[in-house]
């Protein structure tokens, strides 16, 4: 390790007020010439704000920034791309119907008196995702053909592939497997190596301590602390960024498996789900994993009936005879419920109120001869915001000005009040913070101890093991491995995930 | 709610001050009456194309319709001379047999609803033309009673038209069927996957706006005694620059029936105003379309405003 490294990006004093909210006062950063500056707080508490200032997305009221020791206004994104500061954000900035190639070259494709170049441009393209271990992607493909794990590892790819001095990558790792995360770590090795800066925002702690250098703690848009990452654990992160301590291991099963919920044989749909067979049962909490591309969220699709299958049965509740499940229609009526992975698109009514949201599985039963009762569907709704602690100002606010993690609760929220026997969450506390999290571990204990089957579907091994009675491992489109409750490791579980893809190709 | 609707009279009052003012005959019985006897078949059809734009579709077919309807109310009527009720539920069943077409082929096939209701738009007109020979059929008689029965000194069709915009608003603001079309609108998939079948629904609104295009057809011979084939060409963009001027949404899961027939009302309005100053009719569209993105500008505006 060299000793002392200059300091390449200084921030100092910045504020930042959005309406309504102090989203950043008086902060103090700086960031190294080659060493990875982690970023952790809770959501809202202004970590991606900061990035953005830093980006030249928004503009800081007060305070100011040093470039290699220069003062640094960037006057836009542009502008700061042009002074070598880059930016990979949160939210995925792909255009789908264009080619993996053309994304990532978007704006500076090779082109020949005004056509383009493809041959010159999958070739670079080619180069590029090879760094982040995606060789096998066509460069041709367009990228909303891909998973969403894949699009942001094209995303960070395109963002890699730019000659900067600083970066700063926002959230990178929400939607990777531990493989392409360990991609990921490889290539921000190099950077460091060159020298770029780099600022890193994740909620996943354990992996800023494996790649930063230092970490600053944000809580309601102030510094709570810089500590050099080497001295630092788990536990005094969430201290720090939480400001009390966390109840830290997830809430032990008390809840016995009894009677089958769930079963299903030999199901098989689109192209990731090849032949795919478990039961789970009630009061426990099945846990589900693969790598991307395994066809864990594939399967839980088919089986909730929101894709053709091609084969397979399902039995509920220890029939003898297979359901008829070909719709989320029918799965609903005979108690399922799917939340779904990416909870903007699929899973919420974005610019409906909180209320709407949560009534919308049981309108029926809020309403008289098709007449919505309101009385009686705000008391629902608000029933379950007091109960799922849903941080709002009202039931009546619309649900896309909430956080992600009380977006992610009125999701639960919904399908909690429909009651379903059966309820699978496919990655419930993907992009969300720590409190939340914990919170959402409560929840699905509560259910399984309540006597639901609880399917719970996650690329997070940690979590994984410490909330399943099993786990279930998917590999290339089959169940690779059950493992009981005790039986599992790290180690396992992940080379059961590899298995499918040993033999295969 | 009260708010929802200030913009829409501010701006309804400010047209009937402005013209008013510089036309001296505009603040008169006469032009209320025009605008009265005008408004009640837009109204009626905006309420459908309100339901449409809800649930993000759109129906380009209601002016063929309403023509097709109409053609066949005429036929029915004079050529086979059934009475007049009857004459009614044909009519109206030829919008339902429009709209379950439009609806069933949306859902069925997964198609654009503009794509749809283009083909259903030629395809009426044609059927209209064909069905009358392209003559006008000239009712007269018994239609008449609809427009010159009067209550309160309000016409029978505009009564009407007020009451499906009271019934409209409430079916879409109260009912459980109104929340799933706004839901529909909103996000579809999610819809779907809470466990709704979103296609019924799809398929009742289109039913819903043909057949009160049907209804419009009716009032519409009623006002001309006749029925022509060539009827309400182009009106589809009328009403559907109504409902957008009230502030629905084209992109789906926002609208209110209620802005829609404020809507038609400043149309009207701005229609007899510059017809009254003297604008002619090429000017009367230029200025129509100026205000037609002016006012969806102001809109943006306002809620942009009230969201910060």
């Amino acid at each position: 390790m060299p000793p002392v490294s200059n300091t390449l990006l200084t921030v100092a004093g910045v504020d930042k007020t959005f309406p309504g909210v102090r989203a950043l006062a008086h902060v103090d950063l700086d960031v190294r010439a080659g060493e990875v500056h982690a970023l952790v707080g809770e959501n809202g508490a202004g970590k991606s704000t900061l990035a953005r200032i830093i980006a030249g997305i928004d503009m800081p009221e007060a305070g100011r920034m040093l470039l290699a020791d220069r003062p640094y206004r960037p006057k836009g994104r542009k502008d700061a791309e042009a002074m070598g500061v880059r930016i990979v954000m949160q939210e995925l900035n792909l255009i789908g119907t264009l080619s993996v190639a053309e994304n990532v070259f978007i704006d500076r494709l090779p082109s020949r008196f005004g056509f383009i170049d493809y041959g010159v441009l999958n070739r670079a393209t080619r180069n590029v995702m090879a760094q982040v271990g995606l060789d096998r992607v066509d460069p041709s493909m367009p990228v909303g053909s891909l998973g969403v794990g894949q699009q942001q590892m094209v995303e960070i790819a395109a963002g890699l592939s730019r000659r900067c001095r600083v970066l700063a990558l926002d959230e990178p790792t929400a939607s990777l497997t531990d493989n392409e995360v360990s991609l990921l770590f490889a290539q921000i090795e190099r950077l460091k190596a060159e020298g770029v800066g780099i600022i890193y925002i994740s909620h996943r702690i354990e992996e800023i301590l494996r790649i930063a250098d230092w970490v600053t703690v944000l809580r309601d848009g102030k510094v709570v602390g810089t500590r050099e990452a080497a001295g630092l654990d788990c536990d005094e992160v969430i201290r720090l960024m939480v400001g009390r301590d966390m109840v830290k291991a997830a809430p032990a099963l008390t809840g016995v498996r009894s009677d089958l919920a769930l079963r299903v044989i030999a199901l098989r749909g689109g192209d990731k789900v090849r032949d795919v067979s478990f039961d789970a049962y009630r009061g426990e909490i099945l846990g589900v994993t693969g790598l991307m591309g395994s066809g864990r969220t594939e399967a839980m699709r088919l089986v909730f009936g929101a894709d053709p299958r091609e084969a397979g049965d399902i039995y509920l509740g220890g029939s003898e005879r297979p359901a008829r499940i070909r719709t989320p229609k029918d799965a609903v009526e005979r108690g399922m419920a799917l939340l779904t992975e990416d909870r903007k698109a699929q899973g919420l009514l974005l610019s409906l109120s909180v209320r709407a949201n949560i009534s919308i599985t049981r309108l029926a039963d809020v309403s008289r001869l098709g007449w919505i009762d309101s009385a009686l569907e705000s008391a629902a709704a608000r029933s379950y915001v007091e109960s799922l602690n849903i941080r709002c100002a009202s039931p009546e606010q619309s649900v896309g000005q909430l956080s992600g993690g009380n977006q992610q609760k009125v999701v639960i929220a919904k399908w909690l009040y429909r009651d379903c026997d059966v309820l699978i969450f496919d990655e419930p506390t993907r992009g969300i913070d720590v409190g939340a999290k914990f919170e959402i571990y409560q929840m699905l204990a509560a259910l399984a101890r309540k006597g639901k089957a609880v399917v719970f579907v996650s690329s997070d091994l940690n979590e994984l093991m410490a909330i399943s009675s099993r786990i279930m491992v998917l590999s290339a489109g089959r169940v690779a491995e059950v493992f009981e409750q005790g039986a599992w490791s790290e180690e396992r579980v992940l080379s059961a995930a590899f298995s499918g893809y040993i033999t295969a190709d | 709610m009260a708010g929802d609707y200030l913009g829409m009279v501010v701006a309804l009052l400010a047209l009937v001050i402005v013209f008013s003012l510089s036309a001296k005959n505009f603040f008169t019985a006469t032009t209320f009456r025009t605008i009265a006897n005008q408004i009640p078949d837009t109204t009626i059809v905006a309420v459908g194309m309100t339901f449409v734009l809800i649930i993000a579709g759109i129906d380009l077919s209601v002016s063929s319709v309403l023509a097709l309807a109409g053609a066949v109310l005429g036929i029915v009527l004079v050529n086979w001379g059934w009475p007049l009720p009857l004459a009614i539920v044909v009519c109206l069943v030829v919008g339902l047999v429009c709209g379950a077409v439009n609806g069933l082929v949306v859902v069925r096939w997964r198609l654009p609803s503009f794509i749809v209701t283009l083909g259903m738009l030629e395809a009426a007109r044609g059927a209209a033309y064909r069905v009358t020979q392209s003559r006008t059929i000239y009712v007269g008689g018994p239609l008449e009673a609809i427009t010159d029965t009067t209550i309160l000194g309000l016409s029978l069709p505009l009564i009407g038209a007020i009451l499906i915009v009271v019934v409209g608003q409430l079916v879409l603001s109260r009912t459980v069927f109104g929340r799933y079309l706004i839901a529909i609108g909103t996000n579809e998939e999610a819809v779907r996957l809470s466990g709704i079948d979103p296609r019924p629904y799809k398929v009742a609104v289109f039913l819903l706006c043909s057949s009160l295009a049907a209804v419009a057809a009716v009032i519409r011979a009623a006002r001309m005694s006749s029925a022509n084939p060539n009827a309400a060409i182009g009106f589809e963009l009328e009403v559907i620059a109504a409902v957008v001027i009230g502030g629905t949404s084209l992109m789906g899961g926002r609208g209110s029936v209620v802005r829609s027939f404020f809507g038609v009302l400043i149309i009207a309005v701005l229609g007899a105003g510059l017809a009254q100053i003297g604008a002619q009719e090429h000017t009367k569209r230029l200025i129509s379309g100026c205000v037609i993105v002016l006012a969806v500008i102001l809109d943006q505006y306002r809620r942009r405003v009230r969201n910060a």
